[in-house]
C-alpha cells in the first residue's frame, strides 16, 4: 500500500533465497515430469487427428456396425470387432454402437461427433477426451480388466445432456 | 501513506483529505468506486442465490431443479460470478489503486461512467437472455452449440466496458506521473494491479475475438465456426480471465496484510519479480483446458500447460512465501518474537481483514494451487478433464481465494471509501471463518467426486433417466453431500457477508473513518530500536516447508493412480 523506499533493488535474505531455490526446483520437476512420463508410462495422451465430416463419418460408422454386429440392447447395436480400428460416434444424446472388446487386446477408437461436442468418458476406468465435430479423435486403448464400463458424455450437450451415456463390454 | 500530494496551480478535481490515511481522494473517483462496487456486491448475491440452488441439485439426495433450469442457472451462475461480480469489483480495485492510493485522479469520469453503464447493459442482457432460456449454452457456449445473438451482443458489451475501465486505470497513472502527484515507484499494490490490468488488456482482446465471430455465426453472417479454433480462443480468454483475478487477488492480499497488521514487503524486488513472471508467462495457461483435445502436439501442449517451466507458478510460490513472511515479520517487530508461533498465535484473528486473508491463502495455495497444477499436467489430465474436480479447483481459486479477499478488502472500503460506520461487527469477524469452513467442505466434495468420475455440469449420475447407469462408485454420493452442506454452509457465509455491508451502507452512521482496523485498535508503530533488529521468517520458511511436503505428496499420487488405471491409452 505504501510507496517503497527510493532504492528497493536490495540481496535477497537467507531464508527467502533458499526458498526460491528449493520453489525453482520443483518448478523443474514438475516440468520433467511430462517427457519423461511420455518416454516411459504406458498412459499418454493421444495425438492422433484427422478430419471428416459428419456425413462421411457416419457413413463409415454405419459400414463398421453392419460388418461387425452381433446383437441389439435398448435398440442400440452391439459390435464385436476384432483388434484394430473401431469406431464409435457421438450424437445428442447417444453413444452408437455398444462396443464388445476383448480383455488384453489393443484398439484404435475412432471417435467424432456429428452434431455438436461431446465428452467421452470412460467409467469407472475415469479417463476423458475431448470429443469435436469435424474432428475424428483416434483413441488406441487397451482394456486391462473385463466387465461393464460407461461412457458419460461429460461435456455439457444440451438440455437431455445427462442421459447420453452408452456401454463399452470387456470380455476374458 | 509516504507518496505525498504536490499542490497544484489549477486543480482539474474536487478532492478530500481522508483523516486516517491523509490520501487525497477524487470525489468522481470515490462515486465510481461505489458503483462498481455496489454493482459487484449485487451480482454476488444474486449468483449465490444460483450457486446454493445448484449446490442443492447436485446432491442427489435432495435434488433440487428440474435439468433444464439445473443448465439455465449453471449458465447465469458462470457469468455472474466468474464475470460480473468479480470483473465490476475490480474496475472499484482498478480506480482505487490508480487514484486515491497515487493521491491521483480519474482522467474521465465521462469514459468511467460510460464504462460502467456498458458493463451493467451487458451483464442484464446476459441474465435476461440466459433467464429466459434462449442460451442454455454454459459460460463457454461452445460452438456449434448455438446461442441467441444477444447473449453474444451482451458478453462483448461488457467486455468493451471492461477494457474501457483498464485503459482508464493506465490514463490515470499515466497523467498522475505527468501531473506529479506521486514520484519514485508506485506502492506494491499498484504493482500488482498494474499486472492484473496488463493481463487484462490482452484477456479482453481475445475474448473479442472469439466472441465476435460467435456473434455473427449466430446471426448467419458466417456459415461455420470451426470448434477447435473457437476453443483456443475462448480458453485465451477464459482462463486469463481468471488469471486477472489471481493478479488482483494478490495486490488484495498485500494490501489486507498491509493494514491489519501493518506489513511491508520484506523484499520488494522478489515481490515485484513474482508479478512479472505473471504477466510473461500466465496467458499460456488457456492451454489447461486443451489437453485432451484432439489437434494439438504433445511439445504444444506441456510447454504451454507448464507456463514455460513453471515460471508463473514460481510466482505463486513467492508470494505464497512473501506475504506470511511480511506478516511474520510485522507481528515479530511488535514484539511477539518468542518461539516460531508467538507471532502466529498473537495475530489479529478477529479482525475480518486478517481472516479473510488467512484463509483465502490457505484455500487458494493448498487446494486451488496444488490441485490447479495436477489438473493442468498434460498426461494427469485425462483423469480429470470435464469431471467436477475442474469446479472444485476453481471454487478453490476464485471463490475460496479471490472473493474472500475481496470481500475481507469490502469490509475497509465501507469506513475509507463510503465513509459509513461498520456495522454488526461480530458477524463481520466470523464471517471469513464461516464462508471457508463451507467453501472447503465444497471444495473437497468436488474434488473427491471429481477423482471418482463424477462429471462437471452434470444433472445427476445416479438419477438419469439414461437407458444405462452411468456406473459410478456408490462413494460419489457421499462427496456430493458433502458439497451440498458445504454450499449451504458457505451460503450462509455469503449471506452473513451481504448483510454486514447491507446494513452498513445502508444504516450505519456516515463518518469520517477513524482508524484502519475494524474491530482491534490500529497495531501501534514498532519501537526504533527493534526495528532496526534483523528478524527472520523461520515460522513461515517452515509452514512453506510442510507446503511443498503436502505438494509433492499429492502431486506423486496422481501419477500413482494414473499408472494404475485399468485401460492402457495412447
Amino acid at each position: 500500500m505504501v510507496a517503497p523506499p527510493r532504492v528497493w533493488w536490495r540481496p535477497l535474505d537467507r531464508l527467502e533465497r533458499t526458498w526460491l531455490l528449493l520453489a525453482f526446483g520443483w518448478c523443474l520437476v514438475l516440468f520433467a515430469m511430462m517427457p519423461i512420463w511420455l518416454a516411459f508410462g504406458r498412459h499418454n495422451v493421444p495425438a492422433t487427428i484427422y478430419r471428416a465430416s459428419a456425413a462421411q463419418f457416419r457413413q463409415r460408422v454405419e459400414e463398421f456396425v453392419q460388418k461387425y454386429q452381433v446383437g441389439t440392447e435398448k435398440g442400440i447395436p452391439i459390435v464385436e470387432p476384432p483388434p484394430g480400428d473401431v469406431y464409435l460416434l457421438a450424437r445428442q444424446w447417444q453413444w452408437y454402437p455398444i462396443l464388445k472388446l476383448k480383455k488384453g487386446q489393443t484398439y484404435r477408437l475412432h471417435i467424432s461427433s456429428i452434431d455438436v461436442q461431446h465428452g467421452f468418458s470412460i467409467q469407472p476406468a475415469n479417463l476423458s477426451f475431448q470429443i469435436l465435430p469435424e474432428y475424428v479423435y483416434v483413441i488406441t486403448l487397451t482394456p486391462l480388466e473385463s466387465g461393464e464400463f460407461s461412457i458419460i458424455c461429460n461435456e455439457f450437450c444440451y438440455i437431455g445432456h445427462h442421459v447420453m451415456i452408452g456401454r463399452i463390454l470387456v470380455t476374458d | 501513506m509516504a507518496t505525498q500530494a504536490i499542490p497544484l496551480g489549477e486543480e482539474k478535481a474536487i478532492f478530500r483529505v481522508c483523516p486516517v490515511t491523509r490520501l487525497r481522494v477524487d470525489l468522481a473517483a470515490e462515486r465510481m468506486i461505489i458503483a462498481n462496487a455496489t454493482a459487484a456486491v449485487v451480482f454476488l448475491l444474486v449468483g449465490g442465490i444460483m450457486g446454493l440452488l445448484l449446490a442443492l441439485t447436485r446432491w442427489e439426495a435432495i435434488h433440487l431443479l428440474p435439468a433444464t433450469w439445473y443448465y439455465r442457472l449453471v449458465t447465469a451462475h458462470g457469468f455472474n460470478m466468474l464475470v460480473a461480480w468479480i470483473v465490476f469489483f475490480e474496475a472499484a480495485g482498478l480506480y482505487f489503486g490508480s487514484t486515491v492510493l497515487l493521491n491521483a485522479r480519474l482522467v474521465s469520469p465521462r469514459a468511467a461512467q460510460a464504462a460502467f453503464a456498458l458493463m451493467l447493459l451487458g451483464a442484464l442482457l446476459v441474465n435476461a437472455i440466459v433467464l429466459a432460456g434462449h442460451a442454455d449454452v454454459m459460460f463457454t457456449a461452445y460452438v456449434p452449440l448455438k446461442a441467441h445473438p444477444l447473449f453474444y451482443l451482451g458478453i462483448i458489451l461488457f467486455a468493451l466496458g471492461a477494457l474501457t475501465a483498464v485503459v482508464l486505470f493506465f490514463a490515470n497513472i499515466f497523467v498522475a506521473r505527468l501531473e506529479g502527484r506521486y514520484t519514485g515507484s508506485v506502492p506494491l499494490v499498484v504493482f500488482g494491479l498494474a499486472t492484473a490490468a496488463i493481463i487484462a488488456t490482452y484477456t479482453l482482446l481475445s475474448g473479442a475475438i472469439a466472441f465476435i465471430p460467435a456473434f455473427f455465426w449466430s446471426l448467419g453472417w458466417l456459415r461455420t465456426y470451426d470448434p477447435g479454433f473457437y476453443r483456443n480462443l475462448f480458453w485465451g480468454f477464459g482462463h486469463p480471465a481468471q488469471q486477472i483475478n489471481l493478479a488482483a487477488m494478490v495486490a488484495v492480499w498485500y494490501a489486507l496484510a498491509a493494514i491489519t497488521v501493518g506489513a511491508t514487503p520484506i523484499n520488494e524486488k522478489l515481490c515485484r519479480l513474482a508479478f512479472v513472471l505473471y504477466i510473461l508467462f500466465i496467458n499460456l495457461g488457456a492451454a489447461h483446458h486443451l489437453l485432451v483435445d484432439p489437434g494439438l502436439s504433445f511439445a504444444w501442449k506441456m510447454f504451454n500447460t507448464s507456463y514455460a517451466m513453471y515460471l508463473a507458478v514460481l510466482g505463486s510460490l513467492i508470494h505464497a512465501f512473501s506475504i506470511p513472511a511480511a506478516v511474520e515479520v510485522a507481528l515479530r517487530r511488535q514484539g511477539y518474537q518468542r518461539g516460531l508461533f508467538e507471532w502466529l498465535r498473537r495475530a489479529p484473528w478477529q479482525e475480518p481483514g486478517f481472516a479473510a486473508l488467512v484463509v483465502s491463502m490457505i484455500l487458494f495455495g493448498w487446494l486451488g494451487g496444488v490441485s490447479g497444477v495436477i489438473i493442468g499436467t498434460e498426461q494427469l489430465n485425462m483423469q480429470f478433464h470435464n469431471t467436477l474436480a475442474v469446479p472444485g479447483h476453481f471454487h478453490a481459486t476464485v471463490v475460496g481465494g479471490t472473493t474472500l479477499a475481496f470481500m475481507g478488502l469490502t469490509y475497509y472500503l465501507i469506513p475509507l471509501i463510503f465513509r459509513r460506520e461498520l456495522r454488526l461487527k461480530r458477524l463481520a469477524t466470523w464471517q471469513p471463518y464461516v464462508f471457508g469452513l463451507g467453501m472447503l467442505l465444497l471444495i473437497l466434495g468436488f474434488l473427491f467426486s471429481g477423482t471418482l468420475g463424477v462429471p462437471r455440469r452434470h444433472w445427476g449420475v445416479f438419477t438419469t433417466p439414461a437407458i444405462f447407469s452411468s456406473l459410478i462408485p456408490e462413494p460419489a454420493r457421499l462427496s456430493l453431500a458433502l458439497a451440498g452442506i458445504g454450499g449451504i454452509i458457505a451460503a450462509i457465509g455469503g449471506a452473513m457477508f451481504v448483510l454486514v455491508v447491507l446494513s452498513s451502507v445502508l444504516t450505519g452512521a456516515a463518518q469520517e473513518a477513524r482508524s484502519l482496523r475494524l474491530v482491534l485498535a490500529d497495531p501501534a508503530d514498532p519501537p526504533e530500536a527493534t526495528e532496526i533488529a534483523h528478524v527472520e521468517p523461520r515460522g513461515t520458511f517452515l509452514i512453506m516447508l510442510a507446503f511443498l511436503a503436502f505438494f509433492i505428496l499429492v502431486y506423486s499420487r496422481n501419477w500413482w493412480l494414473l499408472g494404475a488405471r485399468g485401460w492402457l491409452v495412447h
